[in-house]
């Protein structure tokens, strides 16, 4: 418990301490409106994202002919609401990609520290599955992983979650490897610190920049791969309203040049990714000094 | 060196081990692996049956030494769909994966290689900020909405190139553009960060001094030596580009073999889908298995790692 504390309080005092020059302003409101909207979606959403109209089928945004004020960013190729889809997916993103990434976070973090700090036949064991995993190309695996449990919101995240430790993994080791030779492990020792408390005191509060810096920047990637696998018909599944399968069923409107179904969610995605790029990239320099190489 | 080849030996054969087991062990650890294995639509009496058959009431270790026997075999198992062995199906594929990777790599080379060099000529001007912004779109942006976006612009509203399949060079025009442009920003940062190195060498320093024009340093001395790496990870990243072309193989209908793992997926044939990833996990091993032996060979201090 002791050891949780003090890793949050050092997060604490570090966001604190953190200067506000060069706050990557613009990311950081995109993702703020995107968080608010998924927290909001029931009362900003127009309309129900999955009851849709026949009879109001492939409606265009309101600006352009043949549009109303009825449906803002047009309907589907069932008659859903777009606006109110691209709303609640926010909702669908933000759940998947922040507990994914949260969860392939601290599985990775554990086993990091636990293979850089114990070293020996620990270590061998989790860098070889590490080395392993690495070399399944990601979404397929994500894809075999999909079709093996099935297709449900919360087993994309463990799917995910699953398919992305190894990144964690294998960085956090590679700090705590430096981190085991310094002065103040060494005395730790001396003073007769047993091995876990080592870990949990000393060794996973100097790594949490590192996993935070990596959390966010697995954010986008985490999201991209929610979309792809939603767009093969593997991940959320339908009628929940998520932008990869809204991308998907955008393609039965997409020869008949039906463009705000394919364009409308992949700009969403787009932004949302970007933002948590920029923000990712500006975390990464103002903490973690040592990852500005990556 | 030979030391070290064999060991690096050793490691990928355990991965590939490993990774033949992890396979193995999802399947039959996540739930009852007859539903996955058995055709789709069988009645209890032939599940019974099949189960039997297929091995699965025996113990685990005696089922994975006949998976991997199979496997050594280069027996996969059959396609529920196409009712042919899954191997042969892969490889009719292969090729279509091979030219649209060719393509896109083509694709993401000649964009990423010259926009690396300029931002790196030019550091923290106008070329790099650009270079800049194009890295960060191309990490940003998903291919298959890239993909989508063309065939909306350039075959519904423009109408020049075809949406979808393969046939004519045409064809691979956007199936290669969209797949080619992530990998485009990734060679590109590589060029860019290797070019820096280098041009603040030594050597390069001398070049200067000597008096060449900075035309001729950059070409005949900064280039070819930078080059190593950036080719180096298109080697990599071709291997990389067969495997994940899933998405955009599926948006363009290209029939390689991203297309038949989806189509594994949407036609419940789980043999197929179980191929595909370990055939592609196995290219991967062995092309980093190569990848070490060249960097050990070219940088001799790698070699005493460890």
């Amino acid at each position: 418990m002791n050891g949780s504390r003090t890793a949050s309080l050092t997060v604490a005092w570090r966001f604190a301490s953190l200067r506000v020059e060069g706050f990557p302003w613009i990311p950081a409101l995109i993702l703020g409106v995107i968080a608010l909207l998924a927290v909001f979606a029931d009362v900003v959403a127009p309309y129900n994202p999955e009851v849709g109209v026949l009879g109001d089928r492939f409606r265009p945004p309101a600006w352009q002919a043949g549009g109303s004020e009825a449906h803002l960013l047009g309907t589907d190729h069932v008659g859903r609401d777009v606006l109110s889809r691209l709303i609640f997916g926010a909702r669908v993103s933000m759940v998947v990609g922040f507990t994914a990434v949260i969860v392939a976070g601290l599985l990775g973090t554990t086993l990091g520290i636990l293979s850089g700090y114990l070293g020996g036949w620990v270590d061998q064991v989790i860098m070889r599955v590490t080395d392993t995993w690495l070399a399944l190309p990601a979404l397929t695996f994500a894809i075999f992983l999909a079709a093996v449990v099935g297709p449900s919101m919360w087993n994309i995240v463990i799917i995910l979650a699953a398919v992305y430790w190894t990144r964690y993994a294998r960085v956090i080791r590679g700090e705590v490897l430096s981190l085991r030779e310094r002065d103040f492990v060494r005395l730790a020792i001396v003073a007769g610190c047993s091995k876990k408390t080592i870990m949990r005191r000393h060794i996973l509060p100097n790594v949490l920049n590192s996993a935070i810096v990596l959390g966010t920047l697995m954010l986008g990637v985490v999201i991209v791969t929610e979309a792809a696998l939603s767009f093969l018909g593997v991940g959320v599944p339908p009628p929940k309203p998520a932008w990869g399968l809204m991308l998907a069923d955008g393609k039965k409107g997409l020869m008949a040049g039906y463009w705000w179904l394919t364009v409308l969610p992949g700009v969403c995605i787009m932004l949302m990714v970007l933002s948590a790029n920029l923000l990712g990239d500006w975390l990464r320099v103002k903490l973690d000094p040592q990852l500005r190489q990556l | 060196m030979k030391r070290f080849i064999v060991k690096r030996l050793g490691y990928s054969l355990l991965s590939l081990l490993l990774l033949t087991l992890i396979i193995f062990l999802l399947v039959r650890l996540t739930g009852d692996p007859s539903v996955l294995l058995v055709e789709p639509g069988a009645s209890k009496e032939d599940l019974v049956a099949i189960r039997a058959q297929l091995g699965l009431d025996r113990p685990l270790w005696v089922q994975y030494g006949q998976f991997m026997s199979s496997l050594l075999r280069g027996d996969f198992g059959h396609s529920f769909y196409y009712r042919t062995p899954v191997f042969e199906l892969y490889l009719s594929r292969l090729p279509y994966s091979l030219a649209l990777a060719l393509a896109a790599m083509a694709f993401s080379l000649l964009v990423g290689i010259p926009s690396g060099i300029l931002a790196a000529v030019y550091v923290n001007r106008w070329w790099d900020s650009a270079g800049k912004i194009f890295a960060l779109l191309g990490l940003s942006l998903p291919s298959f909405w890239v993909g989508l976006v063309m065939i909306l612009f350039f075959s519904v509203y423009l109408g020049w190139l075809p949406s979808s399949g393969s046939g004519t060079a045409l064809h691979i025009v956007m199936p290669a553009f969209a797949l080619g442009w992530y990998f485009a920003a990734a060679h590109m940062r590589l060029t860019r960060s290797s070019m820096l190195e280098v041009l603040g060498s030594e050597y390069v320093k001398l070049a200067r001094l000597k008096g060449l024009p900075e035309k001729f340093v950059i070409a005949k001395h900064a280039f070819k030596n930078a080059l190593i790496p950036v080719l180096t990870l298109a080697g990599i990243n071709l291997v990389i580009m067969v495997n994940v072309a899933v998405v955009v193989e599926t948006v363009f209908a290209w029939p390689g073999v991203g297309r038949l793992l989806f189509e594994g997926i949407s036609f419940r044939d789980f043999p197929v889908v179980q191929a595909t990833v370990l055939i592609g996990g196995t290219m991967i091993v062995i092309v980093n298995f190569f990848v070490d032996i060249l960097y050990a060979v070219i940088d001799p201090r790698i070699r005493y790692e460890r």
